[in-house]
C-alpha cells in the first residue's frame, strides 16, 4: 500500500491535517463522485478487492510509474495500479515547502480515526488558484504516447534515440519501461554499454532492437562480455558484434559456448577462421541454428560443391550461410543450368547467391541479346561474375554491356 | 510536406510487371515504396503545450508561487514515439496478369481506385503479343507443361496462317456483335460498328476484336491481339486452336501486354522507377489523358443506351451495370478533371 509522494495541495497546509492524512482518506475522497479538491489523485483501487484489474489484456499497458526522481515509493504486492503522477518537467524545480513522507506517516490503525475532508468547505481565493487539477492519466493505455511527457525515464529515452513506438508492441517491455527509473537502472546499463564501445548515436538503435536489456542484471552481462575476452575476442570485435547483433548479451554463457561449439564442428574451419566469420556476422550466434545446418546440407548434397569449396565461399560471404534455400536453389539453377558457369566459377564469386535472383536474369539476358555474354574466364571478352551482380545499372551498361541505359530499359520492356 | 506528398498521389498509372513476378507482390512493392518515400519526409517541428505550473512571482516581495502559464516542450507527436506517419495506402489494381506472363499493367492509388472501376466498365481493348511455337502440345497450353503431343508442321505456311486468323477475328466479330445487344438494322449501330466503337453489354467471353501475325519463322510465330475481357490462359488457348486449325499443335512461350485502354508501353514504369516521385509523375502525365478517355466512352456508353435492338428483351441486369457506370464514371470523371 505505498504511495508515491506527491505534490500536496496548499490547502492541506493550512487545514493542519497533514500528520493526519492517510492513504485511505485520499482514496475515500477520491471515490466521491464530483470534483474533489483532491482531482490530481486518479483512479486507485484498493488493494484488498480490486482484482479486476489483474486481468489486463495483452494489448493494454498498465501504468504503475514512479514519475518523480525523487520518489520514495516502495513497491507493493505488485497489484497496485497506481497512476498518480506530479510533474518532473525541468521548469518546475521548486518543490513545496512540504512533502510528506506518507510511508512513516500511514498506519492501518488510522484509517477509520480522522473524519473525511468535506468538498463543501470553503476555500479561500488563494489557495484555489494554486490547486493545481491536470487531467489524470488513463491507468491503462495501448501506447506510450499518453505518458511520455510525464515520465522523465520516457523522454530521456526519446532524446536518446529509442523507438517507443517499437517498444509500446511489447506490453511487458513498454510496462517495464514505465516501471523503471532512469537514475537508478537504466543509468548504470548505458555507462555499461558506453564502455563497451557503442557510440552514443548507436545506443538508441542498440536498446530499440534489444528492450530486454533493461531487465537483464548487470554482472550477468558482465560475466558474459568476461567470457568473450576470455575466448581472445578482441574488445573492438566484441564492440562490432554487440552493435550488430543486440541479442548477443542476452544470451546466457553457456548457450554462446554452445553455439560457438557448434559453428566450429560444423563449419570445420580453424579457431581464427571461425572468430573472424562470427565477427563479421555476429547474428549467426543469436539466430536459429536450423537454417545453417539445411544450408550446409544443401551446398554439399543439392547443388555438389566440395567440402573445400563450400569452406572458402562461407568465408566471403558469410550470409550466405543464412540464405533462403528456395533462393538459394533458384540462383543455381539459373547461375549454372542457363548461364551455364560451371562450379569453379561460381566458388570464385560467391556474391551470385547474395545477389538478387530478377537482377542476375535481367543483366544475363541483355547480354545473352547483345552477344556479350561470355563467362568462362579462359575466352575472350570475358565478363566477371561479381562485375555483373554487384555494379550498378548505370555502370554495367556502360562498362560491361557497352550499350545505354535506355537501350538497357527497351530491352527490359520487351522480356 | 507529407499532406502535399499524398495529395499528389491519386490518380492511375502503369507499371510494366516482368514475368515470374505475382501481381499480388507488384502491388505490395509499390504500397512498400511509396509509404517508404511518404515516411522519409522532413519531421514536424517540435510540438510546444501549455502548462500552468507553480512558479515564482517575479518581482513580488513574498516567496509566493503562483500558477504562470509556461510553453513546455511535448514529445507526444515526436517521430519516434508517434511512429511512422504512413502505415497504408489505397493501392488497386487493374486488369491482372498471371505470374508468366508479363506488360503493362494499371495501378490505382488513393481515389483513382474509383477510375479503376471506370476503366473496367468502359471495356477497352487490350493489345498483347503472343509467342508461340508449333510442333507441341502439353497441358496447359503452355511451354514448360507436361508435354502431350509432338507433331510435324513443315506444312503450315504463311498464307495458312493468316486465313485461319481472318477466320477467327470474323467469328470473333459476329459475337460481340451478339454480345452487345445491337440491333444492326438501324443506321446508327452500323455507323458504330463501321467505326468500331461496339462494346459487350455485361459478361461476356474473351472477345478479339484484332488478330494479325507480325512475325512467322517456324517453329516460331508472333501474333498480335487485340482483345478484351480475356484471361491469359485463354490466350494461350487460343494459340493452341490456331495450331489444331493449321493441322499441327502449337503451345503458348510468352504473352505479354503492350497496351491497357490508354496506357502503353511508353507509360508503363519498371521496376527500378517504382518510387515516390516518378510514380507521382507518371499519374500526373497520365490523369488528362485517362480523363479523356473516360469521358469518351461515357458519352458512347449513353449512345448505345437509345440502340438496343427489339430482340433484346430488356435482360433486367441489362441496364444497371451501365447506369452504374454513368455515375460513377460522370461522378469520377470530375474528379479525375479536379485532380489532373
Amino acid at each position: 500500500m505505498a504511495l508515491s509522494a506527491q505534490r500536496i495541495p496548499r490547502w492541506l497546509n493550512s487545514i493542519k491535517l497533514n500528520s493526519l492524512i492517510t492513504a485511505a482518506q485520499l482514496r475515500s475522497h477520491y471515490r466521491r463522485p464530483g470534483p474533489t479538491l483532491l482531482h490530481r489523485l486518479s483512479a486507485r483501487p484498493q488493494v484488498s478487492s480490486d482484482n479486476g484489474f489483474l486481468q489486463w489484456g495483452l494489448k493494454t499497458v498498465r501504468t504503475s510509474s514512479k514519475w518523480n526522481s525523487t520518489s520514495q515509493c516502495t513497491k507493493s504486492s505488485g497489484q497496485e495500479i497506481d497512476s498518480a503522477q506530479s510533474t518532473t518537467l525541468p521548469s518546475v524545480s521548486e518543490q513545496p515547502q512540504k512533502t510528506p513522507n506518507f510511508d512513516s506517516e500511514l498506519s492501518l490503525e488510522d484509517l477509520d480515526d480522522v473524519p473525511p475532508l468535506s468538498p463543501l468547505q470553503p476555500v479561500s481565493e488563494q489557495e484555489a488558484v494554486r490547486i493545481i487539477a491536470d487531467p489524470p492519466l488513463p491507468p491503462d493505455s495501448f501506447t506510450l504516447r499518453d505518458y511520455v511527457d510525464h515520465s522523465e525515464t520516457l523522454q530521456k529515452l526519446v532524446l536518446l534515440g529509442v523507438d517507443l513506438s517499437k517498444i509500446e508492441k511489447h506490453p511487458e517491455a513498454a510496462n517495464l519501461l514505465l516501471r523503471l527509473d532512469f537514475e537508478k537502472d537504466i543509468n548504470q546499463l548505458l555507462l555499461f554499454l558506453k564502455d563497451l564501445g557503442i557510440e552514443d548515436s548507436q545506443l538508441g538503435a542498440f536498446l530499440t532492437k534489444n528492450y530486454a536489456i533493461f531487465s537483464e542484471d548487470l554482472e550477468n552481462l558482465k560475466t558474459r562480455v568476461a567470457y568473450l575476452q576470455s575466448k581472445s575476442f578482441s574488445k573492438s570485435d566484441i564492440t562490432q558484434m554487440v552493435r550488430k547483433a543486440p541479442f548477443l548479451l542476452s544470451f546466457s554463457v553457456e548457450r554462446l559456448d554452445n553455439r560457438l561449439g557448434f559453428f566450429q564442428k560444423e563449419l570445420e574451419l580453424n579457431v581464427k577462421k571461425t572468430r573472424d566469420l562470427v565477427v563479421r556476422l555476429p547474428r549467426l550466434l543469436t539466430g536459429s541454428l536450423e537454417p545453417v545446418k539445411e544450408n550446409m546440407k544443401v551446398y554439399r548434397l543439392e547443388l555438389g560443391f566440395k567440402r573445400n569449396e563450400i569452406q572458402h565461399m562461407i568465408t566471403q560471404i558469410p550470409k550466405m550461410l543464412t540464405a533462403n534455400k528456395r533462393k538459394l536453389t533458384e540462383t543455381f539453377d539459373f547461375v549454372h543450368n542457363v548461364m551455364s558457369v560451371p562450379h569453379h566459377v561460381i566458388v570464385r564469386f560467391p556474391q551470385v547467391f547474395n545477389a538478387r535472383l530478377f537482377k542476375v536474369k535481367e543483366r544475363h539476358l541483355f547480354l545473352a541479346y547483345l552477344g556479350r555474354a561470355q563467362y568462362d574466364p579462359a575466352k575472350a571478352n570475358y565478363i566477371s561474375l561479381d562485375k555483373l551482380v554487384s555494379v550498378p545499372d548505370e555502370i554495367f551498361c556502360e562498362e560491361i554491356a557497352k550499350a545505354s541505359v535506355q537501350d538497357f530499359e527497351k530491352f527490359l520492356k520487351t522480356l | 510536406m507529407g499532406a502535399a506528398g499524398v495529395a499528389r498521389l491519386h490518380g492511375l498509372f502503369a507499371a510494366y510487371k516482368p514475368p515470374g513476378l505475382h501481381w499480388k507482390h507488384l502491388r505490395d512493392t509499390v504500397e512498400l515504396q511509396l509509404l517508404k518515400g511518404l515516411n522519409a519526409r522532413k519531421p514536424p517541428a517540435p510540438q510546444q503545450r501549455v502548462r500552468f505550473l507553480l512558479g515564482p512571482v517575479e518581482g513580488s516581495e513574498e516567496k509566493e508561487l503562483t500558477l504562470t502559464a509556461t510553453s513546455v516542450p511535448s514529445l507526444t507527436n515526436h517521430p519516434l514515439v508517434r511512429g511512422p506517419a504512413f502505415t497504408s495506402l489505397k493501392i488497386g489494381m487493374g486488369h491482372r496478369l498471371d505470374v508468366q506472363a508479363s506488360g503493362v499493367v494499371v495501378l490505382g492509388v488513393g481515389q483513382g481506385c474509383s477510375l479503376l472501376t471506370d476503366m473496367y466498365h468502359a471495356h477497352l481493348t487490350k493489345d498483347y503479343t503472343v509467342l508461340g511455337l508449333l510442333g507441341k502440345a502439353t497441358d496447359d497450353f503452355r511451354e514448360d507443361g507436361r508435354l502431350v503431343e509432338r507433331t510435324t508442321y513443315d506444312h503450315v505456311t504463311r498464307e495458312k496462317l493468316d486465313r485461319i486468323l481472318t477466320v477467327i477475328q470474323g467469328s470473333h466479330q459476329k459475337a460481340l456483335v451478339t454480345y452487345s445487344h445491337l440491333d444492326l438494322q438501324t443506321q446508327e449501330a452500323y455507323e458504330m460498328a463501321v467505326k468500331g466503337l461496339i462494346r459487350p453489354m455485361n459478361k461476356s467471353p474473351m472477345l478479339v476484336t484484332g488478330i494479325r501475325c507480325l512475325r512467322f519463322a517456324p517453329p516460331e510465330f508472333l501474333l498480335e491481339v487485340q482483345c478484351m475481357n480475356e484471361t491469359q490462359k485463354q490466350l494461350r488457348s487460343l494459340v493452341h486452336e490456331i495450331g489444331l486449325a493449321l493441322k499441327t499443335t502449337a503451345v503458348c512461350s510468352h504473352v505479354r501486354r503492350t497496351r491497357d485502354g490508354c496506357f502503353t508501353l511508353d507509360d508503363a514504369l519498371l521496376r527500378t522507377q517504382w518510387n515516390l516521385n516518378s510514380i507521382q509523375d507518371a499519374i500526373q502525365a497520365a490523369a488528362p489523358r485517362v480523363a479523356a478517355e473516360l469521358e469518351k466512352n461515357l458519352r458512347l456508353q449513353l449512345g448505345t443506351q437509345q440502340l438496343q435492338g427489339p430482340g433484346w428483351q430488356g435482360d433486367n441486369e441489362g441496364p444497371s451495370p451501365a447506369l452504374e457506370g454513368r455515375t460513377a464514371g460522370g461522378a469520377a470523371v470530375d474528379k479525375g478533371q479536379s485532380c489532373a
